[in-house]
């Protein structure tokens, strides 16, 4: 539908107005404070050995979440908008609940379960994995965070295609995962590619329950968000402020790497 | 065939970096030696875990140590953050071999657990590795000319400190008003009035730590900001435009230190090393009044002795004082807060 | 060749099973194990320990406020949240791509420095002369800028999916832009919707660095459930904190199902 002249304006400026209230002027504002001492100051700031760990952490951590989170992700959206089962709701609240619980709760509950008092501590201690205090913690953690993303972004979209095209692949004889491959994978691919960006961008910026799960060890479990927090309270904002820069790189990135893919896929 | 290429390249990213990064964790611009995080070779590696305001002292303090005949060949993994969420992580499992925290019961969680053994105390200075006293931070100048406890419940003064529920380190604040009006714990009913008023009536905003209240004070908010005497001078050292005023009548604040029971010997020399005179002067240097009494003599000036001085063990030591005052249910300082919630929310 | 008619259903089912069985089995490891070892540890003095610790004046006031705070922040995400997809998708003017690549960052950001930022803004030495710092509404805004992205991101992918012939037939026939919003484009839009509005309430209740520098924290007037909870862990009432998370929880769930049953019945309706 062509929406009339004024009425697009109308809601063009509507938007972008709520957007620079909200969102461009605070974004400025960190940029700009990023970026006053000076490029080289900044980039002082974020080739220190300490921000050289904590950004490979970061990435590594983020990198896993999103993997798991987007092959599970799909399979969890296919249940929920292809099945044909009881007690959605109960699936549909499971999923969404992560965020709800804030996160030192987040934290705190990954120690009772598998820290060295929690439920499978010594089974864990036994086996020589630490999880708690190292590096598999702050991926749970992160899993945990991230788990809703790209269920929620992939399912309404599944609903929107419709099976259509779906029932007709199985009449003609392929086989599900051809169907799936072929079909299903394609019509979904904008809702995976936002879902991807979100769940990167909230990975890389978790930080209550890694906070909680990390033990915070300098160079080993320090994650950039944990890295921020202390440079502020080392009263270094302006490295505060450089390594945040830094987070709001690798989200962009992940959206210029995503977008582009899909629009590549879409001129092909 | 897209979406194959992006599992296998993320799966693919996933491997590579299942790596540990270990570039080290100093984080001076241009990199420094406080020790990198798993580096072969033979040498010791020691664990501090801290509360989070000491390490500008550390990161100068290690490098020192290891200069040294002893402390030649150490490695260090230092860890910093609220003083109870660093003595709660010790006690479900984080590895330490020397621990520092800014209250007596972060200490005591560990010795109850076995982490840390109960002589920690028998040393010349009763465990402790610093001091400090809770002063008054002010605006530049002090333009409301705030200089005593009783300038902070005039009218129209806005008084910032932080929430003795959400920071265990912030309860020296209160206990250092109470202190001064129970006349040193001797009249607790003055000494609750005077809180009470304090809170009721001048506080306004109930920051979670001591550096995000000294952030909303920077801000803009509030006239006076009730902290440590040594994050004012931490403060202005890194160019934090405040001033800081010495009340007559404050509370000695008590920085402990100890290693674990089952930290290497190196442990043990680390903590001498830090009692003694050259890593006291870097406290020093940094606003902290340190133990050693040479060092303290040293910089008299720097650190006058309030007249009125008292000390947590003249309010009953910390279990009295967490019990009566600070229990988050049936505590004195509880029940003041929850009646002036009320208010203000009527 | 298999046989074309009767393998039909057969292949989607397998499938579909065996979706529905590994989604159950990575939710219950990921999702209700430690949300079991949270309920477990809130009752470890007892249901009588339980409830004195969920029925607390303070209590009852945070839960009261982050759930009002938190519905609200739900019900604007979902009117502005829908108006920017709509305009990142269906409009085009200079700098759009730009704007779209902003939206996600109150994500990548850690709250503390949106909390910084906020404050700085909007507080006692605003640049824009608005001190708005330390009140309810302080709240509401740290909380709008941390789920900015969510409906945003919800709604627009199955806008650039919807299919339009369905909206050009109607207009063909004549209807109004009005009727073709309401009629088609919305109700195809509702499942995201409310999906983006239920993870923005869902992350809103449970937000805690972003609002802890700017909400000023006072019982009964600012204080959210999360840093109540925080108090009662540095308190060393653990079990009180896993109490306070669980009733959070349970009452998420009930709006988060209301919210879903409420698409659902509007859903219904419509078609």
């Amino acid at each position: 539908m062509t929406v009339s002249r004024p009425w697009q304006l109308t809601m063009r400026v509507l938007a972008l107005a709520w957007l620079l209230a909200l969102l461009l002027v605070p974004v400025a504002l960190i940029f700009y404070r990023t970026f006053e001492p000076g490029i080289g100051a900044v980039w002082d700031s974020i080739t220190t050995p300490a921000a050289i760990s904590a950004f490979w952490l970061t990435i590594e951590v983020s990198a896993i979440a999103v993997a798991v989170n987007t092959v599970l992700g799909v399979v969890m959206a296919l249940a929920l908008a292809r099945g044909r089962w009881r007690g959605k709701w109960l699936m549909d609240t499971l999923i969404d609940l992560p965020f709800a619980i804030s996160p030192v709760v987040v934290g705190l509950s990954l120690i009772l379960v598998y820290g060295t008092t929690g439920w499978f501590g010594r089974d864990l201690a036994d086996a020589g994995i630490q999880v708690i205090f190292s590096t598999p913690g702050i991926v749970l953690a992160t899993v945990f965070v991230t788990l809703p993303f790209v269920v929620r972004e992939v399912t309404p979209v599944l609903r929107e295609v419709g099976d259509d095209q779906e029932q007709a692949a199985a009449t003609l004889g392929a086989s599900g995962w051809q169907t799936f491959w072929r079909i299903t994978l394609p019509s979904i691919r904008w809702g995976i590619a936002y879902g991807v960006v979100l769940t990167t961008a909230r990975a890389i910026g978790e930080f209550g329950a890694v906070s909680v799960v990390s033990g915070k060890v300098s160079g080993e479990t320090e994650t950039l968000t944990l890295l921020v927090e202390k440079r502020f309270a080392n009263f270094d904002l302006a490295g505060a402020y450089a390594a945040s820069a830094l987070l709001a790189a690798i989200a962009l990135l992940t959206l210029l790497v995503m977008t582009t893919f899909n629009r590549r896929r879409e001129e092909a | 065939m897209k979406a194959r290429t992006l599992f296998a390249a993320l799966s693919a990213l996933a491997t590579i970096l299942v790596v540990a990064a270990c570039g080290g964790s100093s984080d001076e611009k241009g990199g420094g030696s406080t020790g990198s995080a798993s580096s072969g070779g033979g040498g010791t590696t020691l664990s501090l875990v801290a509360y989070s305001t000491p390490q500008v002292v550390y990161d100068e303090i290690i490098p020192e140590f290891q200069k040294t005949p002893e402390g030649e060949g150490v490695e260090f993994k230092t860890s910093f953050g609220a003083s109870g969420d660093q003595s709660r992580a010790v006690e479900a499992g984080l590895k330490a071999d020397v621990v520092s925290f800014s209250v007596e019961p972060d200490m005591t969680r560990l010795v109850d657990a076995g982490i840390v053994a109960p002589d920690w105390k028998d040393t010349p200075h009763d465990g402790l590795v610093t001091t400090s006293i809770v002063a008054f931070v002010v605006r530049p100048g002090n333009p409301k000319n705030i200089r005593t406890w009783d300038d902070l419940l005039k009218p129209g003064v806005e008084v910032l400190t932080p929430n003795p529920f959400t920071s265990g380190a912030a309860k020296w604040n209160l206990l250092a008003a109470y202190g001064q009006a129970s006349d040193g714990g001797k009249n607790p009913e003055a000494g609750l009035a005077y809180v009470e008023e304090l809170i009721k009536d001048h506080v306004k905003v109930q920051d979670k730590s001591g550096r995000e209240a000294l952030q909303t004070f920077v801000g803009g908010q509030g006239d006076v900001l009730l902290s440590y005497e040594y994050e004012a001078v931490t403060a202005q050292k890194k160019g934090e435009d405040v001033d800081y005023v010495v009340p007559d009548d404050s509370i000695r604040i008590d920085i402990d230190i100890a290693t674990t029971v089952d930290a290497p010997e190196q442990a043990k020399t680390f903590l001498d090393y830090v009692l003694s005179p050259p890593a006291q002067e870097l406290f020093a240097s940094w606003g902290y009044r340190p133990v050693n009494e040479e060092v303290l003599e040293a910089h008299a000036d720097q650190f006058p002795t309030p007249r009125g001085l008292f000390t947590i063990d003249d309010l009953g030591g910390w279990a009295k004082v967490n019990e009566e005052l600070f229990d988050i249910e049936s505590g004195s300082i509880a029940k003041i807060e929850e009646e002036a919630g009320v208010a203000t929310s009527e | 060749m298999s046989a074309i008619a009767l393998p039909r259903r057969r292949p989607a089912a397998r499938s579909g099973a065996l979706a529905l069985g590994i989604s159950t089995l990575w939710l219950s490891v990921i999702v209700l194990l430690p949300l079991a070892a949270v309920v477990v540890r809130s009752l470890d003095g007892g249901v009588g320990d339980f409830w004195d610790a969920v029925s607390s004046r303070q209590a009852v006031a945070a839960l009261r406020f982050t759930i009002l705070v938190s519905l609200a922040t739900a019900a604007i995400n979902a009117v502005t949240g829908t108006l920017l997809a709509w305009v990142l998708v269906r409009d085009r003017f200079p700098g759009k791509k730009v704007v779209n690549a902003l939206i996600d960052l109150p994500f990548a950001l850690p709250t503390i420095v949106a909390g910084l930022t906020l404050l700085a803004l909007y507080g006692p030495n605003s640049p824009l002369g608005i001190d708005v710092a330390f009140t309810q509404f302080a709240v509401l805004l740290a909380l709008l800028f941390v789920t900015q992205p969510f409906v945003v991101r919800s709604v627009q992918p199955v806008l650039i999916e919807v299919d339009r012939e369905m909206e050009e037939a109607a207009i063909s026939l004549g209807a109004s832009n009005r009727t073709v919003f309401l009629r088609i484009i919305l109700p195809n839009l509702l499942p995201a919707i409310l999906s983006g509005a239920g993870l923005a309430f869902a992350r809103a209740v449970g937000e805690f660095g972003s609002i802890v520098l700017i909400s000023g924290n006072v019982p009964f007037d600012t204080q959210v459930s999360s840093v109540y909870i925080f108090k009662l862990i540095e308190s060393d009432a653990p079990i009180g904190a896993a109490a306070v998370s669980v009733v959070l929880l349970l009452v998420s769930v009930l709006v988060l199902a209301g919210i879903r049953l409420l698409g659902r019945w509007g859903a219904r309706h419509d078609r």
